[in-house]
């Protein structure tokens, strides 16, 4: 007997039996297709239809505009995106964010992911970060720290948050886990504490309050100590994470190791860790975005990130008005970034999910 | 002594006596210079200064404020606000949450790819920004003069403006908790074991008591107003600027609608993943019984979506609390602002760093407290659930 398939369904029919199914199915689809429409119209006709992209008119061709006013970016991208950094310099600034955009990239390439080759890539990358930005070597004028700003500053406080906070985090976790009581008490005590704070309390007391408590040769430049704050939060944060996915690893598979004869060192590098890694690479990767996230925060301890230089370029003089398309601008390029490394984050985890079906 | 350290006990007493000194030397250390360090400004230590008074003034605020009034009044003040802009971002963003996720989850492929578009914008850009955002444009809105009005809402570059009934204090703090009892005692005598009555006379009961509730609410506003005022008091523009009313400042509004949408698009997913996690066989079981899809939805997947979700919806609303401290970027006094101002102004570091602190971790306790007696409340016991 041959079974034929049935028809496929004509695509009226095919539209019919996707949205109009029922009378509450047909509701909820005009509704959702009302206010897509209307979201859609409204956005284009603000940001593409009626708005204005040339500086030739000033910002006073843009006030009378009814649309968006995209000249304030195109004045303004190199405040937004570079800061107080000098003006002659800022390439510089730029090629320092290629060399972090790169290093990120080429640490979610598997052919990377051995604790060598990624050591050496964030090492090498974060090496000429910080000669780009800071100088005084090779020809290149020195430019203080206080000077960084933009987009570049943003990603060095994230890259080295991660750096810090990474090998902290799995530190902490190790000793969370160890067997002798007073240990894995108090590291639990710090890390709780740590989680149970927010962040801006923590970067406040890094950058502000911390100084009264350090020596005088310890106090260092407010952006390594915010740096190491932030780095504390991430790692308190991380370690759990990292316990979370050592505690997925069987039991047997560290017996095994000790069986063989393994030493400490070599059964948590070569065993547990790994394995312990690959459970927990989906939690990891949401924690990075989120820090990515947070890294904005330290607007607050005044620093001249992204978020403060947008903040500068539209409050003060002629573009008062536009702070929408500067927020707008900001949005978009913390967008990019966070939704690539979320987008990478599930296609992660659909990867490593293969082998366990 | 080279035996004695070969011995695995003493070796380990030695390492954690190690950590834990080297850790305690090391706060130590921290606390001794930085005493040192204040009493060269001249600064005691000592929480003394709770009782002076603060010589600065609050924005905003619930309870009444001067800047007579002393320190430890502030940090109450400070408090409060934090827990009242929690509870109402909590709220919204809950509602936010609840909408989005549900859409996310609904068989209609369009209200599947608005939820979606949602939760992926607004979930991708820092919260931070979302208030700066709002901020600005609560900010520019019209003067007083050329107000948005509505309901005798004036909505202005100052603030949102409310009428508000004329009542004494404590007789309006009264009338708020005779209101919320209306919404709460039907739900509390609904429950089957509290009143062992069939459903129709159920219903009967449970009106009457919201309608008793409203009624005392009502009385209670009626007994507590202010005498020679009209009840209600509407704002209304006097001279340059708006008089009468409650004023909710821009600092509020904009932090609260930037929790709303932000933790909604977190909340959003939580709620999906309880939706998800409910067995497809619980719903086919309850279809078969033959009950209507809106009962298999409140009697069968509500219920084991909101048990699966309570857990990380409480971390959530953990988090949520504590980003509240984004007040600071805006001006809101909300607790950490008010410490932050307070080591400003004082000087008194340490104690100050340690009531915040305590602060949060009461906070955090509590709130995660209340989740886990939720939680014990309503998770299925014994043999109910069957894997």
């Amino acid at each position: 007997m041959v079974v034929v398939a049935p028809p496929a369904p004509g695509k009226v029919e095919d539209l019919k039996r996707r949205f109009f199914a029922t009378p509450l199915q047909a509701l909820l689809s005009l509704i959702s297709l009302a206010i897509m429409a209307f979201v859609v119209w409204k956005l284009l006709d603000w940001a593409v239809f009626s708005a204005v992209f040339t500086t030739s008119g000033g910002p006073e061709a843009c006030q009378a505009a009814a649309g968006a006013c995209w000249s304030v970016i195109a004045a303004r991208w190199r405040i937004i995106l570079f800061g107080l950094y000098p003006f002659e310099e800022q390439w510089r600034s730029a090629l320092a964010c290629v060399a972090v955009v790169v290093m990120t990239v080429l640490s979610c390439i598997p052919a990377f992911w051995t604790g060598r080759r990624i050591a050496f890539v964030w090492g090498a990358g974060t090496a000429l970060y910080y000669v780009l930005m800071k100088g005084g070597v090779l020809g290149l004028p020195y430019v203080g720290e206080e000077a960084w700003g933009g987009l570049a500053l943003t990603l060095f406080i994230f890259v080295t948050t991660c750096l810090i906070g990474f090998p902290l985090a799995i530190c902490l976790a190790l000793l969370r886990r160890s067997e002798l009581p007073w240990i894995s008490r108090t590291t639990a005590l710090i890390i709780d504490g740590v989680r149970s704070l927010p962040l801006i309390s923590i970067l406040f007391t890094f950058a502000i309050v911390l100084p009264f408590a350090l020596p005088q040769w310890l106090v260092g430049d407010k952006l390594y100590r915010v740096i190491l704050g932030s780095a504390l939060f991430f790692s308190a944060y991380q370690a759990e994470i990292v316990r979370g996915g050592m505690q997925g690893v069987p039991a047997g598979q560290e017996e095994a190791a000790m069986a063989l004869g393994m030493s400490y060192w070599q059964r948590i590098g070569r065993i547990l860790l790994p394995q312990a890694m690959r459970n927990a690479l989906p939690a990891t990767i949401n924690q990075f975005v989120i820090s990515f996230k947070e890294t904005s925060l330290v607007v607050i301890v005044g620093f001249f990130e992204i978020l403060a230089s947008g903040n500068a370029a539209y409050g003060t003089g002629e573009w008062r008005f536009a702070y929408v398309e500067v927020y707008a601008f900001i949005a978009f390029i913390y967008f990019v970034f966070v939704f690539s490394l979320s987008r990478y984050g599930a296609f992660l985890e659909r990867r490593m999910s293969v082998g366990e079906r | 002594m080279v035996s004695l350290l070969r011995n695995q006990k003493v070796r380990n007493t030695l390492l954690q006596v190690l950590y834990v000194g080297a850790l305690a030397a090391l706060v130590l250390a921290g606390v001794v210079i930085a005493r040192r360090n204040l009493a060269e400004q001249g600064i005691t230590s000592g929480f003394d200064f709770l009782y002076k008074s603060t010589g600065w003034d609050v924005n905003f605020s619930l309870l009444p404020a001067t800047a007579n009034d002393p320190y430890w009044w502030f940090f109450l003040i400070g408090i409060i606000n934090t827990l009242f802009l929690g509870t109402v971002g909590l709220m919204l963003a809950t509602l936010v949450g609840t909408i989005v996720g549900l859409a996310r989850t609904s068989s209609n492929e369009l209200a599947r790819l608005l939820g979606r578009t949602y939760v992926d914008i607004f979930r991708n850009i820092p919260l931070i920004l979302q208030v700066f955002f709002w901020y600005a444009v609560i900010t520019h809105l019209p003067t007083p003069r050329a107000a948005h009005e509505a309901f005798g809402m004036l909505l202005t570059s100052r603030g949102l403006y409310l009428p508000i009934p004329n009542v004494g204090a404590i007789a309006f703090a009264a009338a708020i908790l005779a209101v919320i009892a209306a919404i709460a005692l039907p739900v509390w005598l609904g429950r089957t074991s509290r009143l062992g009555r069939p459903f129709g006379e159920r219903l009967g009961i449970q009106l009457a008591a919201a309608a008793t509730a409203l009624a005392t609410a009502a009385v209670i506003l009626a007994l507590g107003r202010l005498p020679d005022l009209p009840l209600l008091d509407f704002p209304a523009l006097q001279g340059l600027n708006l008089k009468g009313g409650l004023r909710i400042p821009p600092e509020f509004s904009a932090l609260a609608i930037a929790i709303a949408i932000y933790g909604g698009s977190y909340i959003a997913e939580i709620v999906r993943g309880g939706f998800k996690a409910v067995g497809k066989g619980q719903m086919e079981a309850a279809l078969s019984l033959g009950l209507s899809p809106w009962r298999v939805f409140t009697l069968v997947r509500l219920p084991l979506a909101l048990r699966a979700m309570l857990p990380i919806l409480a971390n959530q609303y953990v988090w949520l609390m504590k980003a509240t401290t984004m007040g600071i970027a805006v001006g809101f006094t909300d607790f950490f602002m008010i410490v932050a101002l307070t080591i400003n102004h004082s000087g008194q570091t340490l104690e100050t760093i340690g009531i915040l602190m305590a602060g949060f971790l009461a906070i955090n306790l509590s709130l995660a407290a209340i989740f886990n007696h939720i939680n014990k409340a309503i998770a299925l016991k014994g043999n109910q659930l069957r894997a």
